[in-house]
């Protein structure tokens, strides 16, 4: 079924201007950092679900907005946008707050809820796999369509409830990951473990997220050019879920893989792109993710005195 | 029992923070890093490229000079001119996480060693001095 607008519906007007405030808001935070940032160059490979062991730099804040459109099948297309904020707190601890909307086609326009995660690197030298301990509290309705990891039975099914539903029921969520991160030979492979627990007693579940990827070339040129090789990096996620613990494995879950593409623009931000196709029935056909992402250098540096060099 | 545990902890803290002062990770670096040889060193291109990559990646914390910015360190350093470029190579790979210094290890392998070409190509901070005394 596909949910028509309610011209009842006046809270959801409510909810969409609040909605826009807040963009706003946030749109204007971001313009202020942008004026006040350096260069940027980010190390972190392409992905969109998948962690690897990359840490944020200590001091650095990331400002993100990854997008994701689908037209699911037997439900409305949306747009999901979530803005990022990833702040290196120090070389081995990266804590990062997302704030999730979405804007549903013949629907409404609602904010979902947030998310708050940190990563801690568990090891303080590299080795040939290096892990990094992941824990996240997330608050989100079931109206969210961020899709930012699947775990348990997350399925095509929670795309096509309507707004006016989902967003009543909200899931208050503890979530760990064990990242497992190697570089060799300038590929990076990263693989995630995923544990999700609801906290209104309800069993644990599980995912799964696997990557590759490797710059276009791994020796930069000293001349300063902005389509080169240099500033590209190519790799392909795979992701899904393993149901929960009762019924652990493969049945009635959902799974995604696509190729993943960054462009590091010299001096300015990071965009992302990625087609990821359903691999099942259960599946989207295609989600399309989109990232925007620049890196503040040295936010805190900002609250120093001008004095100290 | 705890009088002798207070000062057992005071002196297990005490060692573990003489060995945190800087400069110690170079006593962490194995003997075959220690010895690795710079692929690109006296390449004038290649410090070319690894001023651009510094300018991008470290001069936020080291300074666009490298003279070290809010109490980091200096990479013209009598401490990174006697390093070796294995050494320089591990810390950059490693990092010092604790000190606050970052794994780099994302960066490609010969990134990183354009890097140390150009921290190479860098007049010590002593031979400013120098310099500068002169003239």
């Amino acid at each position: 079924m596909i949910p028509e607008r309610d011209s009842m519906a006046r809270p959801v007007h409510s909810v969409t201007r609040r909605v826009r405030l807040r963009a706003l808001f946030f749109l204007i935070i971001s313009v202020v950092c942008l004026i006040h940032a350096t260069a940027v160059r980010a190390q972190e490979p392409p992905y969109f679900v998948t962690y690897s062991q990359v840490l944020e730099e200590p001091g650095n804040l990331e400002v993100a907005i990854k997008g994701l459109t689908a037209s699911p099948k037997d439900a409305n297309a949306f747009f999901s946008p979530t803005l990022e904020l990833e702040y290196g707190a120090t070389a081995w601890w990266t804590t990062e707050v997302y704030l999730q909307g979405q804007a549903t086609e013949n629907d409404s326009t609602i904010f979902t809820g947030f998310r708050w995660e940190n990563r801690f690197r568990m090891l303080p030298t590299e080795h040939r796999i290096n892990p990094v301990l992941y824990l996240e509290y997330e608050d989100v309705n079931d109206a969210d369509k961020s899709i930012l990891e699947v775990t348990g039975h997350d399925s095509i099914a929670d795309l096509q409830t309507s707004n006016a539903e989902g967003r009543g029921d909200i899931s208050r969520t503890m979530e760990g990951k064990l990242i497992l991160s190697s570089n060799a030979k300038g590929w990076n492979f990263s693989e995630n473990f995923i544990a999700e627990k609801n906290l209104k007693n309800e069993p644990w579940e599980f995912g799964y997220a696997v990557a590759a990827s490797r710059p276009l070339t791994l020796v930069a040129s000293g001349r300063s050019c902005v389509f080169c090789r240099q500033n590209f990096s190519a790799g392909a996620e795979l992701y899904g879920g393993l149901a929960t613990v009762h019924d652990f494995g493969l049945k009635g879950t959902s799974h995604y893989a696509g190729p993943t593409v960054y462009f590091n623009l010299p001096h300015g931000p990071t965009l992302g792109f990625s087609p990821q196709f359903g691999l099942n029935d259960n599946s989207a056909g295609v989600l399309w993710r989109v990232k925007v992402s620049y890196e503040i250098q040295q936010f805190r540096d900002l609250f120093r005195g001008r004095g100290t060099r | 029992m705890k009088k002798r545990l207070i000062p057992f902890l005071i002196l297990l803290i005490g060692s573990v923070l003489l060995m945190a002062v800087d400069g110690s990770w170079l006593r962490k670096v194995p003997e075959a890093d220690r010895k690795r040889i710079n692929p690109f060193a006296g390449q004038i291109e290649a410090a070319a490229a690894g001023r651009t990559l510094f300018m991008d990646n470290c001069a936020k914390c080291h300074g666009d000079d490298a003279r070290g910015r809010h109490n980091r360190p200096s990479l013209r350093s009598e401490r990174v001119e006697h390093a070796t470029d294995g050494e320089l190579a591990w810390i950059l790979r490693n990092g010092n996480t604790w000190k606050g210094m970052p794994s780099w290890s994302s960066l490609p392998e010969p990134e990183r060693w354009q890097i140390i070409a150009y921290l190479r190509s860098l007049p010590p901070d002593g031979a400013n001095a120098a310099n500068a005394a002169q003239r």
